[in-house]
């Protein structure tokens, strides 16, 4: 060990032509510097929670466990609960992540394997434009364009012929959870899409060009030799995405109608915590009010660390399971068997 | 070479560096900054009146951010600004801890109004306070409702539902609506009560003026509440509204003013008084105050400069309160602010 760390200093004497003290002090500087940057995460994160803790506790000392549950939100009583938001979050997150994941990784397919170079380029550099508008901006075209679309074709075509479900009854007004919804899958798209689109590059060419000599068609080679060796790179993506959902508030507090309510309906308003906190910050001057918007961000912190915590953890059994089905074993064999 | 390069960079770097302090004292002797927090209904007048205030004194640096009533309130408790705005008087409560203690200067004056989108109405709908209840309670939900109709005749309604919009962001817009509404109907004061921020029973929420107005006008059969401001800005239809003496009050400039000069025996010495639901005629029911939030003592030096602005706002800065949309204080009221300017003392 001792004569390896010698010998790697003399060499580094030999071609930098600095003394060996020079050499360890150079690294050990580096060394910390990096564990400090790291542990800077850390405090951060651990300085996040404190203090949201603290300026939570007065409402968390008076409600109990069941702010976390209970539906009223009722600032002129001082009656608090962020139940209605919670489920407003989590309702619009998963609703936009149903509605984006199919589209994104259709564009990431379209781009890396069926597109011409320059016309992948080209929407590859749109769908990146996507993710640099401004939430606000979206926020008003969800008001001035898609809420109306909303109220006047779509809405009552859902409700025509898929009104006997109860997501889709009662009147639509426009603004709500379905315009939430929509307007963060297309926010969330172009995360997911790009992403998507690093991972099947990633794919060896040798993989696709197998699966083509076992005689796989086009389809088949995609669907095994691509998609089937990166589902968890896929799952990453759309962790990042859920993860934008999850926190996005400009564009979703100006389409959601901002209802404490949880409704049946997807045309129903809605609020989600993020949404919450932006309306009723500014102007709240009660202790217990503030204190009762800091637990909600509380609240949301807690949300995100789950279902981030939850999402890694079935990228790791998916990454390393045993069965990796038809599709891992080929990928599998066949890179090692192109490979010369 | 090297070492005689770097020499020189250190040295004049060093004098510029003193330069630029130097600067910086001058500039400190020259100006006096004052820095306040709050309010974002008042924000275009203020701004007005603070540039045009450093025309006359040209020393004052006045800093203002329209953070909003709460924000502003919290910022001047936590002694952060040197004074703070609220629309919204504060609480009891909240003055008792407050150290030193705050004064309130009223500045100038808002309304609320309630504006709708029904395609087809020509002349300005009527409201009286049990038919603007019920339709915020969500018990009238029928424009064909008979005390809509009862209350505008002559007017034919679509027959449509109607649709509530209200502001989802605390504000002090609604805060002056639903201390009307508490007002006039008992109701409403024991199932919602009044404040910033609401548990609404019925309608919609829109982020902001301009989200409850995005909602009205993508909404035909729609009805909600703006600032007069906003309203008057964007052209949209403002409805009458009946006050205590039974007139239906069209919201302007002049009858929100008046809504503070039939008031003036109701309002107390500290001006923390709601003018909603005034009595006497000519005054437009839901109007309000918004206030300057001022320590009782302050450094001598910004103390001065607090005080003359506050006398230049309550007498020259109301002339630029109209064109800008804002009613300004009646006479009556003003000459009360002035005398308690007083009161602000230097440490």
């Amino acid at each position: 060990m001792s004569s390896a760390k010698e010998t790697s200093s003399r060499r580094a004497r030999g071609v930098f032509g600095s003394s060996r003290r020079d050499a360890h002090r150079g690294d050990r500087r580096f060394h910390w510097g990096l564990r400090l940057c790291a542990l800077a995460v850390i405090a951060i994160l651990g300085g996040i929670f404190f203090q949201l803790s603290k300026q939570a506790s007065p409402v968390l000392s008076k409600m109990g466990l069941s702010f976390f549950i209970s539906t009223e939100w009722d600032p002129v009583a001082e009656s608090f609960g962020a139940g209605a938001f919670a489920y407003g979050t989590l309702v619009s997150s998963f609703l936009a992540l149903l509605l984006s994941v199919p589209v994104s990784v259709g564009v990431a397919l379209f781009l890396t394997e069926l597109a011409p170079s320059r016309i992948s380029l080209a929407i590859g550099f749109l769908v990146e434009m996507l993710a640099a508008v401004p939430s606000v901006v979206y926020g008003l075209w969800g008001i001035f364009v898609l809420a109306p679309w909303i109220r006047v074709s779509l809405g009552p075509l859902l409700r025509k012929f898929l009104g006997f479900l109860p997501l889709f009854q009662g009147p639509a007004y426009g603004v709500g959870m379905l315009a939430a919804g929509l307007i963060l899958a297309i926010m969330i798209t172009p995360t997911i899409a790009s992403l998507c689109r690093e991972v099947f590059r990633a794919v060896p060419v040798a993989n696709r060009e197998a699966a083509l000599a076992l005689g796989a068609t086009r389809w088949e080679s995609i669907s095994w030799g691509v998609l089937g060796s990166s589902p968890s790179g896929i799952l990453g993506a759309v962790v990042l995405g859920l993860g934008r959902a999850l926190g996005e508030t400009m564009a979703v507090t100006m389409v959601i109608g901002n209802r404490a309510e949880i409704a049946a309906s997807l045309f129903a308003p809605a609020q989600t915590m993020a949404s919450v906190i932006a309306n009723e910050y500014a102007e709240a001057s009660a202790e217990m009010h503030l204190s009762a918007l800091a637990a909600t961000g509380l609240a949301l912190f807690l949300v995100s660390i789950v279902i981030n915590t939850g999402a890694r953890a079935v990228m790791r059994r998916v990454a390393s399971g045993p069965k990796r089905g038809k599709l891992g074993t080929l990928s599998k064999t066949a890179s090692i068997e192109v490979r010369p | 070479m090297n070492f005689k390069l770097s020499r020189s960079v250190i040295t004049s770097s060093v004098g510029f560096l003193m330069f630029v302090a130097s600067f910086g004292q001058a500039a400190r002797a020259e100006t006096l900054l004052l820095n306040g927090a709050g309010a974002t209904f008042p924000y275009p007048l203020y701004s007005k009146w603070f540039s045009e205030f450093k025309k006359v004194e040209s020393k004052a640096e006045i800093n203002y951010q329209s953070i909003g009533s709460g924000g502003g309130i919290r910022q001047v408790m936590d002694h952060t600004v040197d004074f703070g705005a609220s629309d919204a008087p504060m609480t009891d409560a909240q003055l008792a801890k407050a150290k030193p203690a705050l004064l309130h200067f009223p500045m100038v004056m808002g309304a609320v109004v309630l504006t709708y989108n029904l395609p087809g109405l020509k002349t300005d709908l009527k409201l009286t306070p049990e038919i603007v209840s019920g339709i915020f309670m969500g018990k009238i939900t029928e424009w064909k409702d008979a005390a809509l109709v009862a209350a505008n005749p002559g007017v034919k309604f679509p027959d449509e539902p109607i649709l509530v919009a209200h502001r989802s962001d605390g504000s002090g817009t609604t805060a002056i609506f639903s201390d009307w509404l508490a007002k006039v109907s008992p109701e409403w004061k024991t199932k919602v009560g009044a404040g910033p921020a609401l548990k609404w029973p019925t309608g919609l929420g829109g982020k902001g003026n301009e989200g409850v107005t995005g909602l009205i006008k993508q909404s035909p059969g729609s009805i909600g509440y703006v600032e007069l401001i906003y309203a008057k800005s964007n052209h949209l239809p403002v409805a009458a509204v009946k006050n205590r003496a039974g007139e239906f009050v069209v919201p302007t400039a002049a009858s929100v003013t008046a809504a503070a000069t039939v008031s003036l025996k109701s309002i107390p010495e500290d001006f923390r008084a709601s003018i909603t639901d005034a009595e006497g005629k000519g005054a437009y029911p839901i109007s309000g105050f918004t206030y300057l939030l001022i320590p009782v003592s302050m450094p001598k030096a910004k103390q001065k400069v607090m005080s003359q602005f506050l006398q230049w706002a309550l007498q020259n800065g109301q002339t630029l309160a109209e064109p800008l949309g804002y009613a300004p204080l009646p006479k009556t009221l003003v000459q009360k602010a002035l005398a308690r300017v007083a009161l602000v003392k230097a440490e």
